[in-house]
């Protein structure tokens, strides 16, 4: 009798002696549908200003869009019309693609670095990545328009792009690392057996495993960067993105189209999710399927 | 995770010590650039908060030695700093008990079905891709004068005439809770999906009731995931200030350190002040965090 099979019998053995002493079965009536309920609940509550903020991008607006005063699609139609949107949608696009590529490298290297070598200050390296994670958002937004003050440093993109990449650096760090310490060290290892070189077996085995990690990684550091309110209205100067835009504009409304070009990267995004996750779906039963053949 | 720590070093070991040039290589520029924009900054903010106003140059500061700062921005904020950490404290509570049901149900119940738990989970982290501001935003409306929140609330006389809901600490509160409910969820399922219900089937075997194996089994095997979903959500709503901003949910009765930060540097230029204030919320932060991590139990949790 194998163990598994041991266990099945145990757990049959086991449900047919409690069961039997326990009337109130009934009770759980009531209490398989309270979770379910409450989930469904939570889930709608979570929506309501996501549903809100896609259903005002269809408002017709005049100037501020508060209240409803009809559907229509002009706004979808003519996103750029609103001065300054379309700028600062811009602004954030650049700023979120260049934070994203080197956090992304440098976050890469030290994972690589933290999981499979030994050197010295290893403590000391895992504690310097994890701060800036600890470290609230207006703290670090006020070091570092502290910092680009004292060395006379113009704010701007720059300035922008440089905090950015520094807040999703930790966060490539912690999601690739996860992702080495899951991989399974035999591939390597039949990749040297088979005598390929330490370059060979980095890019054509281990490189390839990582590589959802990697875009895992990035496409969080990509939202954390276009989404970020705090850090960047401390070190942005003169210069609007998408977030700071809305935060400067809600004083005086905040027009329809930056509903518009919110709900569109918003469907944007969830269409990437969705899709990656039905790829990866299909392709682990792929996988169970090709194994239970062999 | 204690099979993990024997992976750990025994994998490690196997790489030859003659390598670490490589390692050199691959750490370098990264550990440069935190130290460039991390470690940096915070010695300039320690510097900063240290200067003293400038006798010649009005709105310049001089470097100097001044703890004055310290003392005066605690005596004068302390209401903000206190209030800070108990809006933090109130919506960690409220996201947690808001979120581990939710995550118990996708993480547990809905195993069988893969398919809606893909989906569920996307819903969890949907509000992720949409504005943060907007999303704030969107509740200000839906909870201002003219919703219908209030109408309801006032017609069930549960708010009083008179009464508003934004502008509030209960609307702050509430919209620290609702911005950081992801960042609680997310740590929670991930530790739920992976317990393995024969616990759950050997305690009920030894006869404890539901609410026993619960307390007894459940929490303390998901415990990982409630310490760092609190601390993903605590950290955040304590220097958060968007939330408690006019123009967002707040008003002049719910101002939070983050609030008191920004206009002391960017409207008002007080630089000390407002670096003093960052150091001050980050060295009670470091505290709470250090130790909370201990009395849990959990060191790793990187």
């Amino acid at each position: 009798m194998s163990a598994q099979e041991a266990l099945a019998l145990g757990r049959t053995v086991a449900t047919e002696n409690t069961l039997a002493p326990k009337p109130p079965r009934a009770r759980f009536g009531l209490g398989r549908w309270l979770l379910p309920t409450y989930s469904v609940l939570a889930l709608v509550f979570l929506l309501i200003p996501i549903v809100y903020t896609i259903a005002f991008s269809f408002n017709q607006s005049v100037k501020s869009n508060i209240s409803w005063r009809g559907f229509t699609f002009n706004n979808w139609l003519n996103v750029c019309d609103q001065p300054g949107v379309c700028t600062a949608f811009g602004n954030s696009m650049l700023i979120g693609v260049v934070a994203t590529v080197v956090a992304t490298v440098l976050g890469t290297m030290i994972a690589i670095a933290l999981v499979r070598y030994r050197f010295r200050l290893r403590g000391a390296i895992s504690l310097l990545i994890f701060l800036p994670m600890a470290t609230p958002e207006v703290v670090m937004g006020a070091g570092l328009a502290a910092q680009f003050l004292s060395a006379g440093v113009p704010k701007g993109i720059g300035t922008i792009i440089a905090a950015h990449t520094l807040f999703c650096l930790s966060f490539v760090v912690v999601t690739v690392k996860a992702r080495i310490a899951s991989l399974d060290p035999a591939l390597e290892e039949a990749g040297r057996d088979l005598y390929g070189s330490p370059a060979q077996v980095f890019w054509r085995i281990t490189f390839p495993l990582l590589l959802p990690g990697i875009l895992a990684a990035a496409l969080l550091s990509f939202s954390l960067s276009f989404d970020d309110f705090i850090i960047t209205y401390f070190n942005s100067g003169s210069v609007q993105t998408f977030p700071t835009y809305i935060y400067t504009a809600a004083t005086r409304g905040i027009p329809a189209q930056a509903n518009v070009i919110a709900s569109a990267v918003f469907l944007l995004a969830i269409a990437i999710v969705v899709t990656t996750q039905i790829a990866s779906e299909s392709r682990r039963k792929r996988l169970a399927r090709a194994t239970e053949a062999v | 995770m204690a099979i993990a720590a024997l992976a750990g070093p025994t994998v490690t070991q196997e790489a030859p010590r003659k390598k670490s040039r490589i390692a050199l290589v691959l750490l370098l520029p990264g550990i440069f650039y935190l130290v460039l924009f991390f470690i940096v900054p915070f010695i300039s903010l320690v510097i900063t908060s240290l200067q003293v106003p400038s006798e010649t140059n009005f709105g310049q500061f001089d470097t100097a030695f001044n703890w004055q700062t310290y003392v005066d921005v605690v005596g004068q904020y302390s209401t903000q700093i206190l209030r800070s950490f108990f809006f933090a404290l109130l919506a960690t509570v409220f996201a947690l008990l808001f979120s581990y049901p939710l995550a118990y149900f996708i993480g547990v119940k809905a195993r069988r079905w893969p398919l809606l738990q893909g989906l569920m989970l996307v819903l969890v982290i949907a509000p992720f891709f949409i504005s943060f501001l907007l999303r704030t935003l969107a509740w200000k409306q839906i909870l201002s004068d003219e919703g219908f929140v209030v109408s309801a609330l006032k017609a069930l006389s549960v708010l009083g005439p008179q009464d508003h809901i934004t502008g509030t600490p209960v609307a702050v509160v509430f919209g620290l809770t609702y911005n950081f409910i992801p960042f609680m969820c997310l740590p929670l399922y991930t530790t739920l999906e992976r317990l393995d219900v024969r616990y759950l089937e050997a305690s009920n075997d030894l006869y404890a009731g539901p609410f026993a194996t619960f307390r007894k089994v459940t929490i303390p095997l998901s415990l990982p995931g409630i310490v760092s979903g609190t601390l993903l959500t605590f950290i955040p709503a304590a220097g958060d200030y968007v939330n408690a901003s006019s123009e967002f949910l707040g008003g002049s009765s719910s101002t939070m350190m983050g609030n008191v930060i920004q206009s002391n540097f960017l409207v008002q230029l007080n630089y000390p002040a407002a670096a003093a204030l960052s150091i001050i919320l980050m060295a009670i932060i470091l505290v709470i965090v250090s130790a909370y991590v201990r009395r849990s139990g959990t060191d790793d949790l990187l």
